[in-house]
């Protein structure tokens, strides 16, 4: 694999990007940092910038302003140089579907002139980590959507780059074959590549190291997923289990230790502002006041609660999101 | 430019071509199809043109004429006419073309006077036929009326005078004045020109439209790459068609081949370059397949066969068309053609043409590298 930074330095910098087409602009001034390893997610509702932003670092587009290094080469001053040093999935299919699955790892093989006795053995490689042992010969359009996505990476790895884009890798494949892609990920980053994947699912970008958030080109907020959760909610929260919630709601909305308390399901969410202090002190509020619960204890809230949370926070009311 | 990366692109599109059952037919069953159509169909020669007779008198004399119209390969006596309103019946429905009548005293005043007249009718909707057709039946009843001048003059002991002057012609390149001669090599010309810039006018819009695009300019392939490597399988193809096309010129119509296979090779390689990279350049800039292949369709149909001299002589258009005509590539293609097949023309003579060709190579395969960006914005 080759090296074009060291372990400490970053594999993608971003520096007030920027992106305008015509009078809209689809990336705004995002900055942020990918390290050796580290497995990035975009994260953000359609349209948000995401997929503007991967194809700008990749080169395909050419950034309205700032500057964006991958491997340690300036994307928008030598893109051709930076092309060797990066695997990309698009959104769209990027397989040749009247090509056979071998036929295609060799064209890629080709392009990106891996010969001999490594590209065997990466070939070998792949087709063993797309599970299509046996059916070498087969044509593309015949597999399955998970069959696909996998042998898509397969394509995109095969030159072993330090650095992987995938937008939207696992959109329309079914949540067995999404695991198992997420466990391939995993096993990159822990040879040390780079990835960075755009996501609209929740509990996918769950699974990153670190998530950006963004909304209408904007980098919202930036952090491991348990940071960027209790940043937002400047809190923790806890779960009340209990025969009567309408009782318990009314008497907690006028507890002094909780913040925010919402019905959730059967049950009950508290805001709190910290979890070991007030628990206690709210067990003690409601002895008292001779209501009874079966179970209160500290949550992790889910990313969802997060992003709409951040979201509002960045949106000024009244303007249309 | 690395060899590796061409390599595998002009295999993967071959892969392609072969899978995709509309290309192949392109590829193959398109230039049967025009070799036979245009082969058959289009011919300049007016011969057996449909005659309608009306033998008012039907003595020796009308009869020997008429047998000299049926003895000619340029009329066929179609119908003997009894009346008048059989003859206007006959050129109304368009049975005929032409109706020659012979008047009831024809001998009557040949012996009299030594001077008699037949009617021809003609139907001129299409003047060039009517035209020619006049020509060949005046050479008919000259021929009659001489050999009957003989006859008199014989009886009369007459000394034949011989005609003052004579042409004696002598026909080069196409001696048996065929037109199919003239318009096959052309045909072959306008065959490669379409098939060749319709395969290449889906290569590049292909994979817009299937999304492969988007990853294949992520790569660090060079547009010179995509361009060599996807062209090349449509070459192999277009020498093909091109052998293929050339042989049922030769073998099937029976046009004269005079030149050398070396020069028919070389120009034809050059002219399918020509060709592939307009098709190219057309799909780098349209990106649908469908909108390619009908510009390129339009593109190469319509000035090939207007423009290229293969049916309508450059040199007898207005200054101004004939200025447009040296921006059609198939003009050098079809001028080349020609001149190898019936003039046995090699490299030295073609020069100009040759020339002309390549620098059009040149300028296409440039533009078409440069407007290829790895790029989507």
């Amino acid at each position: 694999m080759s090296e074009q930074a060291s372990p400490s330095e970053p594999r993608i910098i971003a520096d007030h990007l920027v992106k305008r087409f015509g009078a809209f602009t689809a990336v705004d001034q995002v900055s942020f940092t990918v390290g050796r390893g580290e497995i990035m997610g975009f994260l953000g509702p359609n349209g948000a910038g995401k997929s503007t932003l991967i194809r700008m670092l990749c080169g395909l587009l050419r950034p309205s302003g700032g500057r964006a290094l991958v491997a340690g080469i300036d994307v928008g001053r030598d893109p051709e140089h930076v092309r060797e040093h990066i695997g990309y999935m698009s959104q769209k299919f990027s397989l040749y579907n009247d090509l056979s699955v071998i036929e295609n790892l060799r064209f890629f093989g080709g392009i990106y002139r891996v010969t001999g006795a490594r590209l065997a053995a990466r070939i070998a490689f792949a087709i063993e980590m797309a599970g299509l042992t046996g059916r070498e010969d087969t044509l593309v359009s015949t597999l399955s959507s998970g069959w696909k996505q996998r042998l898509a990476l397969g394509c995109a790895i095969l030159h072993q780059p330090p650095v992987l884009f995938l937008d939207e890798p696992t959109s329309g494949v079914d949540p067995n074959s999404r695991r198992r892609f997420w466990d391939l990920i995993y096993a990159l980053s822990e040879e040390g590549v780079t990835v960075l994947v755009t996501t609209h699912y929740m509990d996918e970008a769950e699974y990153c190291n670190r998530i950006a958030l963004i909304n209408q080109g904007r980098l919202v907020a930036l952090g491991s997923p348990s940071e960027l959760k209790r940043r937002a909610l400047h809190g923790d929260l806890l779960l009340v289990d209990c025969e009567d919630p309408g009782a318990l709601l009314l008497a907690l909305e006028r507890a002094p230790h909780v913040r925010d308390a919402a019905p959730f399901g059967s049950s009950l969410h508290l805001l709190v502002d910290h979890a070991g202090d007030d628990l206690p002190a709210i067990e003690a509020y409601l002895a008292e006041r001779h209501l009874h619960w079966t179970r209160i204890e500290p949550i992790m809230p889910s990313l969802e609660d997060v992003f709409v949370q951040l979201v509002e926070a960045t949106v000024p009311k009244g303007q249309p999101p | 430019m690395r060899a590796q990366r061409v390599k595998a692109i002009a295999r993967k599109e071959l892969l392609q071509v072969v899978r995709d059952p509309r290309s192949l037919m392109i590829a193959l069953l398109m230039p049967l199809f025009q070799m036979v159509l245009l082969g058959y169909g289009v011919s300049l020669d007016i011969k057996h043109i449909p005659v309608c007779t009306f033998d008012r008198e039907a003595s020796q004399h009308s009869e020997a004429l008429l047998k000299r119209f049926q003895a000619s390969t340029y009329f066929r006596i179609v119908e003997a006419a009894q009346n008048y309103q059989a003859v206007t019946e006959a050129l109304d429905y368009g049975r005929c073309k032409m109706a020659i009548v012979v008047p009831p005293e024809f001998s009557e005043r040949l012996n009299d006077s030594g001077k008699s007249y037949v009617q021809l009718i003609l139907d001129a909707t299409d003047d060039n036929t009517a035209n020619i057709g006049l020509g060949y039946a005046q050479s008919v009843v000259s021929g009659f009326s001489n050999d009957i001048a003989v006859l008199y003059a014989n009886r009369q002991s007459i000394v034949q005078q011989n005609q003052p002057v004579t042409l004696q012609s002598r026909v080069w390149f196409n001696e048996d004045l065929d037109s199919r001669n003239f318009i096959i090599p052309g045909v072959v010309a306008m065959v490669l020109a379409l098939v060749g810039a319709q395969l290449t006018s889906l290569t590049i819009a292909r994979e817009w439209e299937r999304g492969t695009m988007e990853v294949l300019i992520s790569t660090p392939v060079t547009a010179l790459e995509v361009m060599i490597g996807k062209i090349m399988p449509y070459f192999m193809i277009g020498l093909f068609d091109a052998a293929f096309c050339l042989a049922l010129a030769v073998f099937w119509f029976q046009v004269p081949f005079r030149g050398t296979l070396f020069t028919l090779f070389f120009t034809t390689s050059l002219f399918l370059v020509v060709v592939l990279g307009v098709g190219y350049l057309i799909s780098v800039a349209v990106r649908s397949q469908i909108g390619a292949s009908q510009v390129a369709l339009l593109v190469t149909l319509l000035p090939t066969s207007l423009l290229s001299g293969y049916t309508f002589p450059i040199d007898q258009m207005p200054a101004p068309v004939q200025v447009i005509t040296y921006l059609v590539p198939s003009r050098y293609y079809v001028t080349i053609v020609k001149a190898i097949f019936l003039k046995g023309a090699g490299i030295i003579e073609l020069a100009l043409p040759i020339t002309l060709l390549s620098l059009y190579a040149l300028v296409i395969g440039t533009l078409a590298a440069r407007a290829f960006r790895k790029r989507l914005d």
